[in-house]
């Protein structure tokens, strides 16, 4: 560790154990103050930890969130590829993001989302039945969390839902640390041109179908609120964001279950925990284990420590759910505790837009599976179980279990 | 206890919707907050900072005069 601390590291550190982040975190945390690490291409950033250094960071509109600036903190070659595509909301500040945000909001209001309540439990359902059919060993991410969330959202969208093993080989590949530039790229314009295609379709009779691409083509597009490229960039991001981090959540929280059987025998006797529950599974495992990367605009006090003009930060939401000051024992996986002030969709401006969705499958998946499958388990060894640390979205590559 | 609410600082997320479902809705057209009645009953008071501090974007600001 003093080693770690006299050297300045390079950004991101390997997890010494899948579940947890690297102890790393903790001494920066207890060190005080942000700590300076370098990107691979060799550029400075200061590492944040602290919970309440995290939202004020991610709170702040001083630091921006555009790729293109000078400094931003790029995780790899493959990252940066991608990043310099035309960008989405995510990638934008106020008032640019403000702007398509605002036609995104209503999309995915909490109110519209539980309406989808009884139709996102009958595709649960109808996995169940598929996965119990099949027998044997199963798959819990190919052969049930991603064809739910991926269903869930072409529904929502109006894409057609034989197309999704495409999005899913394209979209772990867009999402590749490690690949050097070519791979994500292609896969990311092959993606597009997809949606390219899809948005072409429905212009061409708006009305024929209600789903959320039509509603943004009459609303939207047609006035002159959109362009055209914007809607095809933002069904594309809409469709990535939307299924494959709530599976990637479904296949980590099942395992915590697995790994923690007090907590699933809390859970089964008393299924009112849920909500409770999948706020902590929301916490415990902050999937998108890199953000949030920011460069500041003007010289900005974080609790002390003046961040400069130009300079690029981590504001590390993984790192601040597992802070001790705000949740207590944070590398316990405890379903009863308050995990709600959790910032695993982010905080400020650019908080999680699908997040009544997101919560919606997670809730009705955790209120469910233990229940249809009392004997759950485990079909390897957990060593044997593969994650996908070189992804910027963490989760399993496979969740190989007997029902 | 006074509640102030910055709507163009909402971004729609809900987080309120679930602290205090008696107290915000969401618009129907925009999904921006707003307050279910103008006055509210004292007992709710800590739901109502619950949603104040998961808002992300500091847009239900609660006054104690």
């Amino acid at each position: 560790m003093s080693n770690m601390i006299a050297t300045v590291p390079t950004f991101p550190l390997a997890r010494e154990c899948p579940i947890d982040p690297p102890s790393w975190y903790a001494d920066i945390r207890e060190a005080g103050g942000p700590r300076l690490v370098r990107m691979f291409d060799g550029k400075p950033t200061w590492v944040f930890t602290r919970y309440n250094d995290v939202r004020a960071i991610l709170g702040d509109n001083r630091f921006t969130t555009v790729p293109s600036t000078p400094n931003y903190p790029m995780l790899s070659e493959a990252r940066e590829a991608v990043l310099g595509l035309p960008p989405t909301l995510i990638r934008m500040d106020p008032p640019e993001h403000s702007r398509l945000r605002r036609m995104l909001t209503r999309e995915f209001m909490v109110k519209r989302i539980n309406l989808m309540r009884p139709y996102i439990l009958g595709i649960i359902n109808e996995r169940y039945d598929a996965i119990a059919a099949k027998g044997g060993q199963i798959d819990l991410m190919e052969d049930f969390a991603l064809p739910v969330t991926s269903t869930v959202i072409a529904e929502l969208l109006g894409v057609p839902k034989a197309d999704h093993a495409f999005f899913q080989t394209q979209t772990r590949r867009r999402m590749m640390l490690d690949v050097g530039a070519e791979i994500p790229v292609r896969a990311s314009k092959e993606v597009l041109a997809y949606f390219d295609k899809i948005v072409a379709e429905k212009e061409a009779d708006p009305h024929a179908q209600d789903d959320l691409i039509s509603r943004l083509i009459i609303e939207q597009v047609e006035p002159g609120h959109m362009t055209r490229d914007e809607l095809v960039i933002h069904a594309d991001f809409l469709t990535l964001a939307g299924h494959e981090t709530t599976a990637n959540q479904i296949g980590l929280g099942v395992l915590n279950f697995l790994e923690n059987p007090d907590q699933k025998a809390l859970l089964v006797a008393d299924p009112t925990l849920v909500n409770g529950a999948v706020e902590e599974i929301l916490r415990y495992n902050t999937i998108v284990q890199f953000n949030g990367p920011r460069v500041a605009l003007e010289d900005i006090d974080v609790a002390g420590h003046v961040v400069k003009k130009g300079e690029a930060v981590f504001a590390l939401i993984f790192a601040a759910n597992r802070d001790p000051d705000v949740f207590a024992c944070p590398h316990q996986f405890d379903i009863t505790r308050n995990a709600d002030a959790h910032v695993a969709f982010s905080f400020g401006v650019h908080q999680c837009l699908g997040q009544p969705l997101a919560r919606a499958e997670l809730q009705l998946v955790f209120s469910t599976i233990f229940g249809r499958f009392p004997n759950l388990r485990l079909a390897v060894p957990f060593s044997d179980l593969v994650f996908n640390k070189d992804h910027v979205v963490y989760g399993l590559k496979a969740v190989p279990v007997l029902l | 206890m006074r509640i102030e609410l910055f709507p163009e600082r909402c971004i729609g997320v809900g987080q309120c919707v679930l602290a205090a479902p008696d107290v915000f809705d969401q618009d129907e057209e925009d999904g921006i907050v707003f307050m279910i009645h103008e006055k509210v009953p004292v007992e709710r008071r800590n739901a109502v900072l619950a949603a104040a501090r998961l808002c992300p974007t500091v847009a239900i600001v609660v006054h104690d005069d």
